[in-house]
């Protein structure tokens, strides 16, 4: 049987059958996926404990993050996520062209995303809103704006927030925000690495189908890569409350 | 078959690429032995080295600041270079396929990725050593190894990346148990050493990645002064030591599994009779591995723990010793009424029994709380895991190379001169550690390049005993790979020890490098003395 000269091309010799070589792949990416929960476990741990210990500053400090930006990305993943299911839909029903738009979507949305990701970095890197020693923001502008009628509102350059005296006074007295940002970089820094790998074994996807070594008989990769970038796509799902939403 | 069997996986495919780029477990599992007994020797080096210092109190040779590079140079390359990846990755790599009657493990191609990412991590270790050491203990401390100017970064980040490694074969070797068991061969019919290499993976691919991330952590915490582990930018060093504890308690059972699951081999094949309590054995593994998880605290009773928090840790400590108990009475009983042949492995095995007994009750010691304030960062501790790590561990992993040797590479060594050194591992172990727990007791710091005069006739004797020691596992394992220069070849088809397992009864010696020539068909357990009789052959 395992030295059938018939075997098709995909398949490995020290399996017994494609079957078994089938559920191992999927077996070990499910593993690998266990792996990556504990790794993200253990930075949540960290926002955890901080955020226990400085609740108020969590709360306050988190207004300087751009929701608008935040719920974008959000979509724009949950849409990469049904982009990828897709493919693996469309190649299982042998639509190899509609398979390789789906993947070509799926790219392009994770590109937007990283490139969102880099407006919110880029723009706290130029006011300082740094990780540890490196941070340097001193606080909100205070700017003063006519709101209905008179009403006046403390507002910060950044990202269009508006703070009102009481944040603004709590933000005065707040202590180490920069820890905040320790862990927003270290998280989402660590998601976008995610994001960039699933990025390249997606290219590496759209090449292996359209030179048909991936195809409707043989589509493990796909469909392993396509739970991996759920697994990206679970975590930011996490990560969006836990940073842009609190309080 | 005899023209068959003529194939081995040593010699065939022949030439330096065909190792380098080899695919087969066997030989990934040699590269892995030959890479970890180098390192161990390397870390053996320096162990001795100190032992030589502390033969007498004063700086004789070695300043206070090259004690610390050299202990933290040892500890870290003996834990993150040879035992974790080593062992796994070499009798691990060998074993586990032709137990489970596979081809290969589950991702070969993966499983040499896993090698060379072992390999690249350790130039990162080589390049510390090269360029000065690193002075932080082998726990890496912060706020210390934050600040500390030796080679943290360089140290850490080969960590990291031998954590990598060890993820990936853990998730192979998973893959492998579950899904590539021929056949009839149920859970309970496993050798207990695919137990315990499973349970072993279980806790590398949880475990491993909270290291990883915390040496991300601590490597950002230099490079960025994110503050998290920091107290004067309102972070917490204590929770570095969680971080790390919680990784590094789980993998002492990462350390300690394979060596429970290499004595599970030898002691009923040494015996001839089946295992005692099977099940007991096999759930113990597991349930080992899954306390581990909960008992990291008591590494950090003094570092201003809460008391209810000691209570806790300490009490779920001692639920460590109901499954390492049961292993160790299992032992023993499966021995009763057997018979018991003096062999090589068998002589390492009953030095384990002896010498992990003692390692883990002096951990039951150091885990309730009173004794541990007065214990803690003594020579105490030092014995103790000495105890569990070498007297555990090393015993059982040369017991186990003496065990497989003839299996793994169709040659036998010397079985006079491995008996003599395995007794001289047995008695130049205890005369070096043993006095350890009494310098400990009488309040001996660890981590010191002196002394003062009162502890001067202990650490002489355990300086002397250290040459003892050293020289034997030097022997033991030259004459190990001695057998190679001599060409002391087995039959292809023999059964020294009369195994029972599939690596014994249905590949030869050295096995063929598909492993089996025929799909191997499961006929008995592998305890099952009882059943079937299984003859010892050896040439001559
Ligand atoms: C019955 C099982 C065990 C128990 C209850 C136990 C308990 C403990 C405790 C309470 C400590 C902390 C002592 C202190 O720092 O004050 C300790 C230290 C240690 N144990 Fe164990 N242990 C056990 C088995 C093992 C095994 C199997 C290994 C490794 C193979 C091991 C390796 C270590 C190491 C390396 C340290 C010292 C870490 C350091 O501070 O550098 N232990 N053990
Ligand atoms: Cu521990």
């Amino acid at each position: 049987m395992s030295h059938d000269n018939s075997s098709p091309s995909f398949f490995q010799h020290h399996f017994h059958d494609v079957e078994q070589q089938y559920e191992t792949s999927k077996f070990g990416m499910w593993a690998f996926i266990l792996t990556e929960v504990l790794t993200f476990a253990g930075l949540f741990v960290a926002y955890i404990v901080y955020r226990s210990w400085y609740p108020d500053m969590f709360v306050g400090v988190h207004k300087l993050l751009d929701v608008n930006k935040g719920l974008l990305n959000t979509v724009v993943l949950i849409t990469s996520s049904l982009t990828m299911a897709l493919a693996i839909w469309a190649i299982q029903k042998n639509l190899k062209k509609l398979s390789i738009f789906m993947l070509t979507a799926t790219f392009v949305f994770a590109l937007a995303f990283l490139g969102v990701k880099y407006q919110e970095y880029h723009h706290k890197y130029e006011v300082g809103q740094l990780p540890g020693k490196y941070y340097s923001y001193m606080g909100p502008e205070v700017v003063e704006v006519i709101k209905d009628q008179e009403k006046i509102d403390y507002y910060t350059s950044s990202n269009n927030v508006y703070f009102d005296a009481e944040t603004n006074r709590l933000y005065k007295t707040m202590n180490n925000p920069h820890i905040f940002f320790s862990i927003y970089f270290v998280m989402t820094g660590l998601h976008g690495l995610h994001v960039a790998i699933g990025m390249g074994l997606i290219a590496w996807l759209i090449y292996s189908t359209a030179r048909g070594n991936i195809h409707q008989k043989y589509y493990t990769p796909m469909e392993m890569i396509g739970i991996f970038w759920h697994l990206v796509d679970l975590i930011w799902i996490y990560l969006f409350p836990l940073f842009y939403l609190i309080g | 078959m005899i023209e068959n069997e003529k194939q081995n996986y040593l010699t065939h495919p022949k030439g330096i690429m065909s190792w380098l780029l080899t695919l087969d477990h066997k030989r990934i599992g040699l590269m892995y032995l030959v890479s970890g007994i180098l390192f161990f020797f390397m870390g053996g080096l320096l162990a001795l080295g100190m032992r030589l210092e502390l033969a007498a109190p004063g700086n004789d040779f070695i300043s206070n600041e090259q004690y610390n590079n050299i202990y933290t140079l040892h500890g870290a390359i003996m834990i993150f270079l040879f035992i974790i990846p080593a062992i796994p990755g070499a009798l691990g790599n060998i074993l586990l396929p032709l137990m489970v009657g596979a081809k290969d493990v589950a991702f070969p191609r993966l499983n040499l990725a896993s090698f060379y990412i072992y390999s690249f991590g350790a130039l990162f270790a080589l390049y510390t050593i090269i360029n000065g050491g690193v002075d932080t203990g082998w726990t890496f401390y912060t706020p210390y190894s934050t600040q500390s100017s030796s080679n943290v970064v360089p140290m850490t980040l080969g960590i990291f990346i031998i954590g990598f490694s060890s993820i990936l074969t853990g998730l192979n070797f998973i893959a492998t148990v579950h899904k590539m068991r021929i056949p009839g061969l149920t859970w309970y019919k496993l050798p207990l050493f695919v137990w315990a290499l499973y349970g072993t993976s279980l806790v590398q691919i949880t475990a491993t990645p909270v290291l990883a991330i915390t040496m991300v952590l601590l490597m950002l915490e230099r490079f960025l002064g994110i503050g998290i582990f920091d107290p004067a930018l309102g972070g917490d060093p204590v929770l570095y030591q969680h971080f790390f504890w919680f990784y590094s308690h789980p993998a002492v059972y990462i350390m300690i599994l394979p060596a429970f699951g290499i004595i599970s081999e030898i002691i009923p094949v040494h015996s001839r009779k089946k295992i005692w309590g099977y099940k007991f054995i096999a759930y113990s593994t597991l349930s080992i591995a899954f306390i581990g998880f909960l008992v990291w605290g008591h590494h950090m009773f003094t570092s201003g723990q809460s008391v209810f928090s000691q209570i806790v840790f300490s009490f779920i400590t001692y639920f460590v010793g109901i499954p390492t108990g049961v292993k160790i009475f299992s032992w023993i009983l499966t021995m009763y009424k057997g018979q018991v042949s003096f062999t090589p492995p068998m002589i390492y095995a009953l030095s384990f029994l002896f010498l992990f007994t003692i390692g883990g009750l002096t951990g039951i010691f150091l885990g309730a709380v009173a004794l541990d304030i007065h214990l803690h960062d003594t020579y105490f501790v030092v014995a103790h895991f000495h105890y569990v790590m070498q007297g555990g561990t090393i015993v059982a992993f040369l017991g186990g190379l003496h065990h497989w040797w003839p299996k793994s590479f169709g040659t036998m060594y010397n079985q006079t001169i491995a008996n003599i050194c395995a007794f001289g591992v047995f008695l130049g172990f205890n005369g070096t550690f043993f006095p350890q727990f009494l310098l400990g007791l009488r309040g001996m710091p660890r981590r010191y390049a002196t002394y003062s005069d009162q502890f001067v006739e202990l650490h002489s004797y355990s300086t002397f005993w250290s040459g003892i020691l050293g020289f034997s596992i030097f022997f033991a394992i030259v004459n190990l790979f001695w057998s190679f220069v001599k060409k002391n070849k087995v039959d292809p088809g023999s059964n020294p020890w009369g195994g029972m397992s599939l690596e014994w009864t249905h590949t030869s010696s050295p096995p063929h490098p598909h492993n089996f020539e025929t799909d191997p068909v499961f006929e008995h357990g592998p305890y099952d003395y009882d059943k079937v009789i299984v003859e010892k052959t050896y040439k001559k």
